[in-house]
């Protein structure tokens, strides 16, 4: 065997056996992760309770989904579906053409090599509230202020954008090529001159990609502020799944799958205009 | 160079005048859908509650302040939950993820006519669907509690990780597999020794930052019945315990901070 004389030369050479080399050098710290990870297994599953009789149950159910997405249902809940669905988008574009203008503004104040100190710390205290508190606490609390509706739905979204699409940007504009800018600054540019023609045209495919990419995750999100009361599509799929409407969920869930298909193909035909 | 004649002089200008009739047009409509969907929106509101809004949230904050500490005791049990639920998610979503990666991306996959459709079918589907969603259905399929909320971050996770990693698979440097097929290595060392290496940094940087995005996930969870700490987050909203929400959201707030802290040095250690 051509193979093991190959490993027996390689092993001369070496005056040892060749092994892969290990991912982790030191053999300690590779033993403790190992034992460790091993160890927090043994604990998580021990500490997990599953009602196996009760999943076999549900297996028949399980089924029954799976066979719903064969014969959805678009009908008979057609107008709470539609309502549901115009809600959802309806939020979406609001939400996302607030947010991403008022997410411009955050994101050149987060940017250092713009702005000056005091109000890059202000912007970047906005981000990080922003990211650090998820949608759906979000609109639980904005439900609790404002009552139940679209309006909390669209403030969330809008809320949401803004740490997303600001810390982006701003990570964007932070990169940009400094002699672009700086030959506009020479030719005697004010402020505004200079974003618009020194900054803007060097971030501007970037952040109309993320822009496009951030309406489909609202459009994504929107879907189950419903759950909580933030209007859109989200009440009527918790409600068909709570009577067992699988034919009526399947159909939301479809709609859904597509639309955010469609906006992904879309955004792909954008990404690819722009740049 | 669009340029102007005004009064004898040149005047250079961004646009032609055509360019601008378009631009303008294209921002009239676009103006038009949003007055429309705000519209809407205001149409559904009860705009009586929104201008006690101001009142109602001091009210809030004054019941929620200051949060119930010694509440902590009894959250012990849900952040162990809320852990589990997302590193054992994370990591059947990982198992489940590697195959689909390798039958979707163009240089690995067996068959670019049937099995990439598929495998990318199954990457949209359990990616557009929010975690919640899935929580939802498989409570109502395999009851509530810790192991729905298991599989609902798993099944998620799957189409997020594989459309991570069938786009480093696809960008790897083919001249070391090919170096690796030229020793006369069969199809699952190539696999081992000429793609895997390549790969292995972009998979440990999509797991940490994945189970980064379940813990913020797995956290909301119980509020549709399926564990963790959004359990007593939903039971302390049902009898209006402020004092105790605020805690929680505290303790949320903390965890998804450290996560966060933990995800980005792991992956500075990897890359």
């Amino acid at each position: 065997m051509s193979g093991t004389i190959a490993h027996r030369e390689l092993g001369d050479l070496l005056g040892r056996q060749w092994r892969k080399p290990p991912f982790i050098r030191n053999p300690w710290l590779r033993w403790a992760l190992l034992i460790g990870s091993f160890g927090y297994l043994v604990a998580a599953f021990a500490t997990i309770e599953v009602n196996w009789s009760r999943v076999y149950e549900g297996l028949e159910r399980g089924g029954q989904f799976v066979l719903a997405f064969t014969s959805p249902d678009f009908v008979s809940r057609g107008a709470d579906i539609w309502k549901g669905m115009m809600e959802s988008i309806v939020m979406t574009v609001a939400a996302s053409v607030v947010g991403i203008a008022i997410s411009i503004p955050i994101g050149l104040g987060a940017a250092r090599n713009i702005a000056p100190l005091p109000v890059y710390l202000v912007c970047r205290a906005i981000v990080a509230i922003s990211r650090a508190l998820q949608e759906i606490i979000v609109a639980i609390l904005l439900v609790a202020i404002f009552g139940f509706g679209p309006l909390a739905g669209f403030l969330t979204l809008s809320f949401a954008t803004i740490g997303f699409l600001s810390k982006l940007l701003a990570e964007d504009i932070e990169a940009m090529d400094r002699a672009q800018a700086e030959a506009i600054r020479a030719s005697g540019a004010r402020w505004l001159q200079w974003i618009n023609y020194g900054v803007q045209p060097q971030v501007l495919p970037r952040l109309i990609g993320l822009s496009m990419y951030r309406v489909d995750i609202n459009f994504r999100e929107s879907a189950i502020l419903g759950l909580v009361g933030a209007g859109g599509i989200g009440a009527t799929l918790n409600t068909a799944f709570d009577r067992y409407e699988y034919d009526t969920a399947a159909a939301i869930l479809l709609l859904i799958i597509g639309i955010v298909m469609a906006l992904e193909y879309l955004s792909g035909i954008i990404r690819a205009k722009v740049q | 160079m669009p340029v102007s004649e005004r009064n004898g002089t040149q005047v250079w200008q961004r646009r032609t005048q055509g360019e601008s009739l378009v631009r303008w047009f294209g921002w009239l409509i676009g103006v038009a859908v949003f007055l429309y969907c705000w519209q809407q929106i205001s149409d559904a509101t009860t705009w009586f509650f929104v201008w006690d809004a101001p009142r109602i949230a001091g009210d809030i904050w004054e019941r929620a302040t200051p949060p119930r500490w010694e509440y902590i005791t009894q959250l012990g049990r849900p952040i162990w939950d809320t852990l589990n639920i997302a590193t054992l998610g994370t990591l059947i979503a990982l198992c489940l993820a590697v195959p689909v990666a390798f039958l979707a991306a163009r240089n690995t996959t067996p068959s670019a006519l049937f099995i990439r459709p598929l495998a990318l079918l199954i990457i949209v589907s359990t990616r557009s669907i929010n975690s919640l969603i899935w929580a939802l259905l498989l409570i109502a399929i395999i009851g509530p509690g810790v192991f729905a909320g298991v599989v609902a971050i798993a099944i998620r996770s799957i189409g997020f990780c594989a459309k991570l990693l069938y786009e480093a698979i696809e960008e790897i440097d083919h001249t070391q597999v090919e170096a690796i097929t030229a020793t006369g290595a069969s199809r699952w060392q190539v696999m081992a020794y000429g793609i895997v290496p390549q790969i292995l940094p972009a998979f440990a940087g999509i797991a940490v930052f994945r189970w980064d995005i379940n813990i913020r996930e797995s956290t909301v969870l119980g509020l549709v019945g399926a564990g963790g700490i959004g359990l007593q987050l939903q039971a302390s909203l049902n009898v209006l315990a402020w004092p105790q929400v605020s805690l929680i959201l505290l303790v949320i707030l903390a965890a998804v901070i450290l996560s966060e802290w933990v995800s980005a040095k792991v992956r500075g250690a990897i890359i």
